[in-house]
């Protein structure tokens, strides 16, 4: 039974995309909550991981993100110049500029991480930017590095094969 | 799981919230699913987790089956945090080895999908179960809460809730930016439903504000900057020079019979300029303070330096300084309530309606002045052309309920409206038309009072005005012709008047941004505050020790606002009553024998709660300065500052968490 | 002669520095023979394949393994001492992370071979001429090592012990970890055998570092000097240092170069690369996109500056789609 509901999140309805979104308390995940207040539906494709400042988002959460399975990954904090902490989303908007030429060089397409900036009273662009990511990543398609790093280490099991054959001629 | 702390063993709990939740997440399926996980040794769904019976439910689990850590998922967690930790705690758990799920606001209530729903419920189930493993025991620092308190703005909302609190015998710093208090208050002439004289309320409150010894009132100041945090606030105040000696000044008003305008000139702000002030002027008979100010704008001596200063030789007392400069002021206070108030919409937003065309036409707020007894006809309804009227419209929801305006209802003005149409009807005996879209009375008292008002005869038309424009035809009188749809009768009728109101809805203050980034504090896109939460923290903001209170939250009538200042004065004294806060440990440490001394974190910090110790050649992070925002954690080169609540491990996990359905297969192989 | 701890010694893809570090070993090297016996070190003596399979599984007490891994040759012969070793040592940094050799995770195994044979400017192979796995002859049949797509850190191949970063690890670090393995008293396994500090707590310049460091230019040291006195990072050129193990005694910082990593992250960081450009452009002074972009331009290529040494074992490994 539990294997069937592992099925859904790839079968029944078609594969269907898994966002990380790493919300900062403030801004963003109130006006996640605002959205849900509002009974704004959108897509249930992201899954929402909160930071106190989007300050606070280690470039190592998206690539372990991505490492792990996520099709894309998203973050959202407070509007320049409206941090909570003042300045925390200046820091994440610096280390983005050069973090996303860094993803793309890994082959990631662009379109798969995203910095937001969506304040308490946007429940509306939640809904905006979650939708429009999960259409663009799913028009993308599946990234799943887990799946990507077995098949490239496929390439190894050629050689145990190999070995694992001589030693049997050997004993043979 | 494998590196947690000791024996993990974790309860979860799913909330229903009646049809809230369980309508559209499947929590049986979840229960099924979290229960086969590693270190779950209890999963429930419930009705009601947060009800006395849910609470105990898990209260007894921890007891019974020894949990030492709790996950909930139910509504978000600025609903039900403190609720569930504090499930934990009183179980003798720590409250930290509690990790709540968001399955409500940002889960059930958003999507319709019940399989989709479902599995996101699944998937931040098991990231909450992954996370809370690494979860530590914390504790919540305490705080003394200073007992000042600054209240910021002076109008009806501030006032009350200085009064309040200075009664209750703690020091407020009353902060007003206009030479006198009373704010939009004291423009007005009756006030609905009761129709007693704003003043006759409004003055008495004043004058106690400035009497009180524990009120220090700072009038024709601004707010500087603020800094600091919930018990321990550090505010700069401006005083702007009023030119006057304040201690010195009696309030005579002798200077102002002096100045070398004979006459009024210019532009009277409290009057909405339907009168002259001098330079040398006070805003209103009851201005409280009792001082006059000088406008620097206007005064000669300002502008060539060559004015007789007659206003200076006439003051017996020497009370008159014209090279007074701008005073600064520190101090120190526990908690801030902002009551900053409102701005009347611009009616010239509306052009088809001829605001500052025909002069004719006026705005509500001007019409107060107009029929109160010391407005600047003496209470006399004399228009701007001399003339008196004998037909009025009065038109409602001019920048309200308008999607080219403003979209909001600003409450009080179909109830002001009423009241204005009695007003007029008393001062001039005029046909009065109230031109309305729906008309809008909640509140106690508020519905007869519309009734009481419809029996004196003004006329209702259900019907926004489309365009006023003057009748060319009737060379006598004058009038202005209002053309609208009587919806009630679908005919399009064109109401000949003499005098046009418009009745201006309520709209954020055009500094709102700018007040909402000094106090830390968030405003919708319109420009109103946002209190926490509009029913559990209704004068709450989401910085801690800083309260709303009247207009500047939302359009809301006087008993509104005074209700709501009261709340907040309330809420500022529980903060300082209880002597000192808790804080929310999300601090940040360096773990200074991993820290290499790389003093890449300390220019990160805009609260310099990072330094170098040069002695030992580390940072250091002072807790008491740090407010827990991760920025250093997350760009420690080397991995040596964490933060507790967010450990890099606890996000680790929950991305895990998140993203691991192989752990499906793992469990139904073992199961 | 009773028998001495039997010690193997193998490279792969790397580039030989590994084995001159063992050299570098000077004088100390004969306390080293003198206590071990060097079984297996192909570089420097005539050994083959068949004398490391005589041996007994895990008889040999220590396997130090250097260089990335490849090609089907380097897998298995790491398998094999992997069998014969009770220890295995990731020496230096390309067996411990990638290295220099895991940049080419940034390219498809075809572009570089079509650039190598073809393309390249020294190239004559008029025939397009690759080489083969398999050759096949009149009288004789060859099987040759075969590329991989991907390079690995040795770990991703076989199960690594412990790990001697650097490139190379410098001699101190190697005479360590000889007496800890001769010791008997090992270190739990998977440690890195460097202190888990950053570069930074044995840097000679680490005081002129200022605490109000925000940057406004980045600059590359092969076009501009470099102050011989003042913290490196500090003058605008990257430095990988903070984020980057010490034991190497600041050897690049001493010859005037900036850190390029390659003792690697500490324990507590997973990819070496996003930790130093996380750390680095927050402390940027730039406030708008525009800004902070005309800043970062002095960073041509972050791939190549912040994952030089650490791309195979970097949290995304390689270059995902093409």
């Amino acid at each position: 039974m539990l294997l069937d509901e592992n099925k859904s999140q790839s079968g029944s309805q078609g594969w269907q995309p898994k966002i990380i979104a790493f919300f900062c308390n403030w801004c963003t995940y109130t006006a996640a909550d605002l959205a849900g207040v509002s009974r704004i539906k959108h897509a249930p494709n992201a899954r929402v991981i909160r930071v106190m400042c989007s300050g606070r988002v280690d470039p190592q959460f998206i690539l372990d993100s991505f490492a792990k399975g996520a099709d894309g990954v998203l973050v959202g904090g407070c509007h320049p110049g409206d941090c909570h902490y003042q300045e925390g989303n200046y820091k994440c908007l610096r280390r983005f500029q050069l973090f996303k030429r860094v993803v793309e060089s890994f082959g990631i397409n662009k379109d798969r991480l995203r910095l937001e900036w969506i304040s308490a009273s946007e429940g509306d662009k939640v809904r905006l930017v979650i939708n429009d990511m999960v259409a663009k990543v799913k028009a993308l398609g599946p990234l799943s590095l887990p799946k990507k790093f077995s098949e490239w280490d496929k390439e190894m099991n050629i050689i145990e094969e190999k070995i694992a054959g001589k030693e049997e001629a050997v004993h043979a | 799981m494998s590196k947690t702390t000791g024996n993990t063993r974790t309860g979860f709990y799913i909330c229903h919230c009646g049809t809230n939740i369980a309508g559209t997440v499947d929590v049986e399926k979840v229960v099924d699913y979290v229960s086969k996980l590693p270190n779950v040794v209890v999963a429930k769904h419930y009705k009601y987790m947060c009800s006395d019976p849910g609470q105990e439910m898990i209260q007894k689990d921890i007891r019974d089956q020894n949990l030492n850590r709790l996950v909930v998922a139910a509504c978000s967690p600025f609903l039900h945090e403190r609720t569930f930790r504090n499930v934990a705690s009183q179980a003798g758990l720590n409250q930290f080895f509690f990790q709540m799920v968001n399955t409500r606001e940002q889960n059930a209530w958003v999507h319709l999908d019940a399989l989709a729903s479902t599995e996101k419920a699944i998937d931040l189930a098991r990231s909450a179960i992954f996370r809370v493993a690494f979860h530590k025991p914390l504790e919540q620092k305490k705080v003394p809460i200073h007992p000042g308190v600054l209240v910021v703005g002076g109008g009806i909302a501030g006032i009350h809730a200085s009064l309040t609190l200075a009664n209750a015998g703690k020091k407020v710093f009353l902060v007003e930016r206009e030479p006198t208090i009373g704010g939009h208050m004291a423009m007005f002439d009756k006030t609905f439903p009761t129709l007693d004289c704003a003043a006759c309320i409004l003055t008495p409150k004043m004058s106690s504000v400035k009497n009180h010894p524990n009120i220090t009132m700072w009038t024709y100041s601004e707010i500087e900057s603020v800094d600091g945090y919930v018990g321990n606030f550090k505010v700069n105040v401006k005083k702007k020079p009023r030119y006057i000696i304040e201690d010195l000044c009696v309030g005579c008003l002798d200077c102002i019979d002096a100045c070398v305008y004979k006459e009024p000139r210019f532009f009277d702000e409290f009057n909405q300029g339907l009168s002259k002030r001098k330079p040398v002027y006070i805003p209103f008979p009851q201005a409280t303070p009792q001082l006059v100010v000088i406008d620097p704008e206007t005064c000669i001596d300002f502008k060539s330096n060559k004015c007789k200063k007659t206003c200076v030789d006439v003051c017996e007392r020497k009370a008159i300084d014209l090279n007074q400069q701008p005073e600064h002021k520190e101090i120190e206070v526990g908690t801030i309530i902002v009551a900053t108030g409102f701005k009347p919409f611009d009616a010239s937003g509306v052009p088809y309606y001829g605001y500052g065309v025909y002069p004719n036409v006026y705005t509500a707020l001007e019409v107060e002045r107009l029929i109160n007894a010391s407005g600047p006809t003496s209470g006399e309804v004399v228009m701007r052309d001399g003339s008196r009227p004998e037909k009025i419209a009065i038109i409602h929801c001019v920048g309200s309920r308008d999607k080219n305006t403003n979209l909001w209802c600003s409450r009080v003005c179909c109830l002001y409206s009423l009241k204005l149409a009695h007003l007029l009807k008393e001062h001039t005996h005029a046909d009065i038309y109230n031109f309305y879209i729906d008309i809008r009375t909640p509140g106690k008292m508020m519905e007869e009072f519309y009734y009481r008002m419809a029996e004196e005869g003004t006329k209702f038309i259900r019907g926004r005005v489309a365009d006023i424009y003057p009748d060319l035809t009737d060379e006598v009188h004058r009038r202005l012709i209002v053309k609208a749809e009587d919806t009630l009768i679908s005919e399009i009728i064109k109401v000949p008047v003499d005098m046009v109101v418009l009745s201006t809805g309520l709209e954020p203050r055009a500094d709102a941004n700018d007040v909402r980034r000094m106090f830390n504090i968030t405003c919708s896109t319109e420009g109103f505050f946002i209190e926490r939460h509009p029913k559990l923290a209704p004068v709450n903001t989401f910085t801690d020790g800083i309260f709303l209170a009247g207009c500047c939250q939302g359009p809301k009538d006087i008993p509104d606002t005074v209700a709501q200042a009261g709340a907040a004065a309330a809420e500022a004294l529980a903060l300082i009553d209880s002597g000192f806060i808790e804080l929310e440990p999300n601090t940040a440490f360096v773990v200074e024998v991993d820290c290499s001394g790389c003093k890449s974190c300390v220019p990160l910090c805009p609260y310099s709660a990072i330094s170098y110790q040069e002695d030992k050649k580390k940072a250091y992070i002072n807790e008491a300065l740090c407010k827990g925002c991760g920025t250093c954690v997350a760009s420690c080169p080397s991995g040596s500052i964490k933060q507790n609540l967010f450990e890099d491990e606890e996000i680790y996990s929950e991305i895990d968490g998140i993203l691991n359905y192989t752990n499906i297969y793992e469990v139904s192989e073992c199961c | 002669m009773p028998d001495k701890p039997k010690i193997a010694m193998y490279w792969c893809a790397s580039c030989g520095g590994c084995e001159e570090s063992v050299v570098d070993l000077a004088e100390d090297i004969l306390f080293v023979l003198d206590n071990v016996d060097i079984i297996f070190w192909p570089v420097a003596l005539d050994f083959k394949k068949s004398d490391v399979e005589k041996y007994k599984d895990v008889e040999i007490v220590a396997s130090l393994i250097n260089g990335a891994i490849r090609s089907t040759e380097q897998e298995e012969m790491v398998r094999l001492l992997r069998k014969k070793s009770k220890v295995i040592i990731a020496y230096g940094a390309c067996a411990q992370l990638g290295g220099i050799p895991a940049l080419a995770n940034e390219f498809q195994k075809e572009e570089i071979l079509r650039y190598v044979y073809e393309e390249a400017p020294s190239a004559v192979n008029p025939d397009k001429k690759r080489p083969q796995a398999q050759f096949k002859d009149d009288d004789r049949e060859t099987e040759l090592p075969e590329l991989w797509d991907t390079v690995r850190t040795l770990e991703q191949v076989i199960d690594v012990d412990y790990y001697l970063p650097g490139c190379p690890p410098s001699s101190k670090l190697l005479k360590e970890a000889v007496l800890v393995l001769l010791s008997g008293i090992l270190p739990s396994k998977g440690t890195v055998l460097a202190p888990d500090l950053a570069l930074c707590e044995e840097c000679p310049r680490k005081d002129t570092k200022p605490t109000d460091l925000s940057f406004t230019e980045f600059k590359r040291p092969n076009m501009h000097n470099i102050d011989p006195e003042k913290c490196i990072l500090s003058q605008g050129f990257i430095c990988i240092g903070p984020a980057t193990r010490s034991g190497c005694g600041a050897m690049c910082i001493e010859g005037n170069m900036p850190c390029t990593g390659c003792y690697g992250p500490t324990s507590r960081v997973k990819d070496q690369g996003a930790k130093i450009l996380s750390s680095i452009t927050s402390n940027i002074s730039g406030k708008t996109e525009k800004e902070i972009d005309a800043i970062l331009e002095g960073i041509p290529d972050p791939v190549g500056t912040f994952y030089r040494y650490g791309m195979a074992g970097s949290l995304l490994r390689k270059k995902v789609d093409f």
